[in-house]
């Protein structure tokens, strides 16, 4: 049964006509006919829900995505997708999706627009703020009562991670601990 | 996970356990059929019968928060029936090490327990040692001090009747667990344990762990093909973001965060680099100042120097526990004027979240980074609020999905596979490697002006290209790590030359003198100069047990399976000759095969032979532990809501962690146990999966599942409206009666259960009331994880909340 079905979707994939190199997004070899795939790009992914790490195939017609299934070369999943996984598609293509910097003022019962560098700039001034005022350069220790050097602020938490790449996640982690936060924690904590 | 997916089809036995894999891995089932096809038997233990149970060949119930106790007549079982693995465990654990003197358990208690702090002092539990400070061993394993005699007394009080008392399982189910597990303790037969959050969500979670690793250790499973000890971790890179250190008390690669008292550098390495003095042990650990050093040097650059300990003063030092829990207490009592949500939702995510939605009102300011509103991003005008009252500054940011940027995520296998960018993020969205980059350009320069301490800021190295987004591939690549200066460096027979600015091929090239960059020392070999490891598609599968060695690259240097050394005999003969993980080719004195745990001969060469489990000091795998905060054995103790007397000991809880005020036992009030769980069509906090029409057509509405004899008796219908409620507060949802959930017998007594999915929340498309409303904020004595999986609670027909 696993065989007949594995070779279903391969025959899917051949229908499509798409050779994947998993390099960047290009356009597809084999469509000789025309078919609605002729002229998409595709590109590979890996899945953003659970861990397993299925792969995945994402088509662009013009640097729109209009179709996304399941990689059938990817050795994990080869081809098959869950609910979630089937559905990432809705999550490239949503209106519900935020598509602009909100802001909120104190007080205040709505969002407002506002632009990423104004945005940008408040929270830098506030992170400093923040940084500056809770700043601990030294602190006694209350079991020994000795001084120790420890620079670092617990004015405010970073919170977060399990969603980002592993560059991103790199990134985050030497920002967090240059700003002094001790309060580093994301998603593997609960 | 020790091991990886595919690997699942080389089991002869699959023990899931506080784990669901059909319902929250669906894939992951296609290799567990795998190896259901040739054979293997499904085991599933839960308090739910869920989909994986009903794929299983074998059904145990068991009591939510009791795993201690049914993972420990495991143990006892093996051990009385005489089905341990006797070569592994003599050679490769610690069972023949010989324990102090001053070790002592009584009445739930190890010996050194604080009553007023609430801790021990592990030092009382060390192994005894011989004139030249090595641990003293009886390798007949009959000396009474001796691992494995402590171990099976201890576990000598597990019996079958004993444990099926306080888990509420049917004897004969468990014994044919037990049987059906136990019986891959042969050398030539493979069993695996796969958990998630029903083992980690609960005051003694570690020792749950533990537990799991005991028997697999016990039955010689780890380091094998189709074994292992396997987290089944939930989000697509909780793996990659535990690896750089998202975490309070760590850095990148699991080295340690400084601790107060760690003054210099010099103190911090002598604090956590581990020592022994046994020849025969590798103890990877040993090489923390490489991996230290390389790191500080990815981050301050040439600004990092000997002289001034690779700035190891920037570095904040830690006194205390920063933990998510503790977090949200600090933030409830307005100790934070910030918080910065990187795709974390709180709101919904965490325990006892009403508190955590008042504790955001007290923030001066708010920053959520997210392709959505969140419950987070808009806890200020939620149900039953005045936006008025609510101070909070908001800033709502939209970032990137996974398929509008690139870069790389790790799986629960470990393999780091990297995803391409297909489309431009939508309307004004941004990757968040953008986002990062802004705010650290944005402080470098406010802080160029002046500020408190502004050297960790402006002498960062942060240089990621000129243009617009950060360039991604030069940050894997300062990841990864490469050479400051030319460098001759002599391996065995090779002698390697690179230039400054080369790649670092592997870690064991980094250097402790500054004269390399890693930014994770895991993740070395990841890009290296033949390019980006973890973008390969090559499906060669040389061992044929489905390593796939060339499809993108998994940490530690692309080994597949973790403590493979364990894998074969001292002489370095695999235990199992059909599954050949790897094995030692005598005559061209190398390992073939997966990647060896080190490439030093089989632990029998006198010479240079190293014992396998190469990251603690001793090399063998710990059936005794010596640095856990509540104990050296995993005893069992009852969740802090409970419904039952523990019968084991009087002592009722995990005496190392502090309770806090808003927990009961009072089963008058509350005489049911509520557990938390995910579902296929949903996903964690929600809003990946709530504002997406399909899965919401498939799961629309928050609901609670409930017995049939529990319906009965509360007169609750399919589909009626009911509320729950805990001492931390109530919810209304849908009822949803099943035949999966069934009471428990416990000492005498039915208990019925009320199971409650946690992805709902007031934002996005399909909204319904919040399951860690009820939650407690109690958490794991060694990780500070809460108990979501265990709590009592209460459930009335109608729908109004409290």
């Amino acid at each position: 049964m696993a065989v007949s079905r594995r070779e279903f979707l391969q025959g899917g994939a051949a229908a499509a006509a798409l050779i994947l190199s998993g390099k960047k997004a290009e356009a597809g070899g084999a469509d000789g006919s025309q078919m609605r795939t002729k002229g998409l790009k595709s590109s590979t992914t890996i899945c953003p829900f659970c861990a397993v790490g299925c792969g995945l195939v994402v088509h662009t017609k013009n640097g729109k995505i209009v179709n996304i299934e399941g990689d059938t070369q990817h050795p994990i999943n080869q081809g098959a997708l869950c609910s979630k996984g089937s559905a990432l598609f809705q999550v490239a293509n949503n209106e519900r999706r935020l598509q602009k910097v909100m802001y909120r003022a104190p007080g205040s019962d709505k969002f407002e627009e506002k632009s990423w560098d104004w945005a940008l700039e408040r929270i830098a001034q506030k992170m400093k703020e923040t940084r500056d005022k809770s700043f601990k350069a030294k602190e006694i220790n209350k079991k020994d009562n000795k001084e120790y050097v420890v620079n670092r602020t617990e004015g405010m938490a970073f919170l977060g991670g399990a969603g980002l790449d592993n560059e991103e996640c790199y990134l985050w982690s030497k920002f967090a601990r240059s700003m002094g936060v001790a309060n580093l924690e994301h998603q593997a904590r609960i | 996970m020790t091991n990886h997916w595919i690997d699942l089809r080389n089991a002869d036995a699959i023990l899931a356990i506080g784990c669901n894999p059909a319902e929250n891995h669906p894939i992951s089932m296609k290799w567990i059929e795998a190896a259901m096809d040739q054979g293997g038997k499904l085991i599933a233990v839960d308090p739910r019968f869920t989909r994986t149970a009903s794929k299983a060949d074998h059904y145990a119930q068991i009591r939510p928060g009791t795993d201690i106790a049914f993972l420990g007549g495991m143990i006892n079982f093996a051990l009385q029936n005489n089905m341990i693995h006797e070569e592994y465990v003599r050679e490769y654990t610690n069972a023949s090490f010989i324990v102090n003197e001053k070790f002592d358990f009584n009445e739930g208690l190890f010996c050194s327990f604080d009553d007023q702090e609430k801790t021990y002092d592990p030092k009382a539990w060390a192994y005894a040692v011989d004139g030249a400070g090595n641990p003293k061993r009886d390798k007949s394993m009959k000396d009474p001090r001796c691992v494995y005699q402590l171990l099976k007394k201890h576990y000598s009080r597990y019996t079958v009747d004993m444990v099926c008392n306080i888990t509420g399982t049917k004897k004969e189910d468990y014994i044919a667990v037990a049987k059906a597990f136990c019986s891959t303790g042969r050398a030539d037969k493979a069993g695996t344990i796969l958990y998630a959050m029903g083992i980690t969500q609960s005051t003694h979670g570690t020792q749950n762990v533990r537990a799991t690793a005991m028997l697999q250790m016990l039955l010689g499973n780890i380091g094998i093909a189709g074994g292992g000890v396997n987290a089944l971790r939930g989000e697509s890179n909780v793996q990659g973001s535990s690896d750089y250190g998202l975490l309070f008390h760590l850095l990148p690669g699991y080295l340690k965060s400084p601790e107060f008292d760690n003054v210099d550098l010099k103190a911090y390495l002598e604090k956590w680099t581990p020592k022994t003095k046994d020849a025969k042990s590798a103890n990877w650990w040993g090489n923390t100042p490489k991996y230290t050093v390389s790191l500080l040097k990815a981050w301050y650059g040439d600004n990092a120097t000997k002289e001034n300990g690779f700035c190891y003063d920037y570095l904040p030092k830690r006194s205390g526990n920063y933990s998510f829990v503790k977090l949200m207490e600090k933030m409830g009592k307005g100790e934070l004027a910030g918080l910065v949500c990187m795709g974390q939702n709180p709101a919904v995510g965490g325990p006892d979240s009403l508190k955590t939605r008042e504790a955001l009102g007290k923030l001066d300011w708010l920053v959520t980074v997210d392709l959505w509103e969140t419950e987070t991003s808009i806890f200020w005008k939620r149900p039953g609020v005045n936006p008025k009252d609510i101070k909070t500054e908001v800033f709502m940011l939209p970032a990137a999905s996974s398929v509008e940027k690139e870069g790389s995520i790790s799986n629960s296998g470990r393999w780091a596979q990297w995803r391409y960018k297909a489309a431009e993020p939508v309307g004004e969205a941004k990757s968040d490697l953008w986002i990062i980059n802004q705010f650290a350009k944005r402080m470098k320069k406010a802080y160029e002006k002046g500020g408190a301490f502004p050297e960790p800021i402006t002498k960062l190295s942060w240089n990621y290209g000129q243009g617009e987004e950060p360039e991604v591939h030069m940050v894997a690549k300062e990841i990864n790590g490469y050479f400051t200066k030319d460098m001759t460096i002599v391996d065995k027979d090779k002698t390697l030359e690179f230039k400054a600015g080369d790649q670092v091929p592997m870690f064991k090239y980094l250097q402790d003198d500054g004269s390399t960059v890693s930014g994770c020392w895991i993740y070395c070999g990841s890009y290296t100069k033949d390019g980006n490891q973890m973008a390969r598609r090559d499906l060669a599968d040389p061992t044929g047990l489905g390593m796939y060695p060339k499809w993108s690259w998994c940490w530690p240097v692309n080994r597949r399976i973790i403590y493979n050394r364990a894998s074969v005999n001292p002489d370095g003969v695999p235990f199992n000759p059909k599954r050949v993980v790897i094995t030692w080719d005598a005559l061209e004195k190398k390992w073939k095969g997966d990647v060896p745990d080190g490439p030093w001969p089989p632990m029998n060469d006198a010479k240079e032979g190293k014992y396998p489990f190469i990251m603690v000091p001793e090399g063998h795998g710990r059936l005794y532990a010596l640095d856990m905060k509540d104990g050296p054995f995993p005893e069992h103790y009852e969740p802090v809501e409970s419904p039952a007397k523990n019968l084991l000991s009087k002592t009722q809880t995990n005496p190392a962690v502090k309770i806090p005020a808003n927990m009961t036992s009072d089963t008058a009030k509350f005489p049911f146990v509520g557990t938390t769980y995910r579902m296929t069509e949903h996903w964690q906090a929600g809003a990946m999966t709530r504002s997406l029409p399909w899965l919401v057509e498939l799961v629309p509405t928050m609901f609670v599942e409930i017995s049939q004899t529990l319906a009965r008796a509360k007169g609750i219908n399919n589909g009626d409206m009911v509320k729950v409620t805990t001492e931390r507060g109530s919810i209304e949802a849908k009822a949803l009666v099943t035949s999966r959930l069934k009471p428990f017998n416990v000492q005498g007594k039915e208990i019925e259960q009320v199971g409650l999915p946690w992805h709902f929340g007031y934002a996005g498309l399909a909204t319904g009331d919040s399951g860690n409303v009820l939650t407690p904020s109690v958490g794991c004595a060694n990780t500070s994880i809460p108990e979501f999986k265990a709590f009592l609670c209460n459930i009335e027909k109608g729908g109004k909340r409290a």
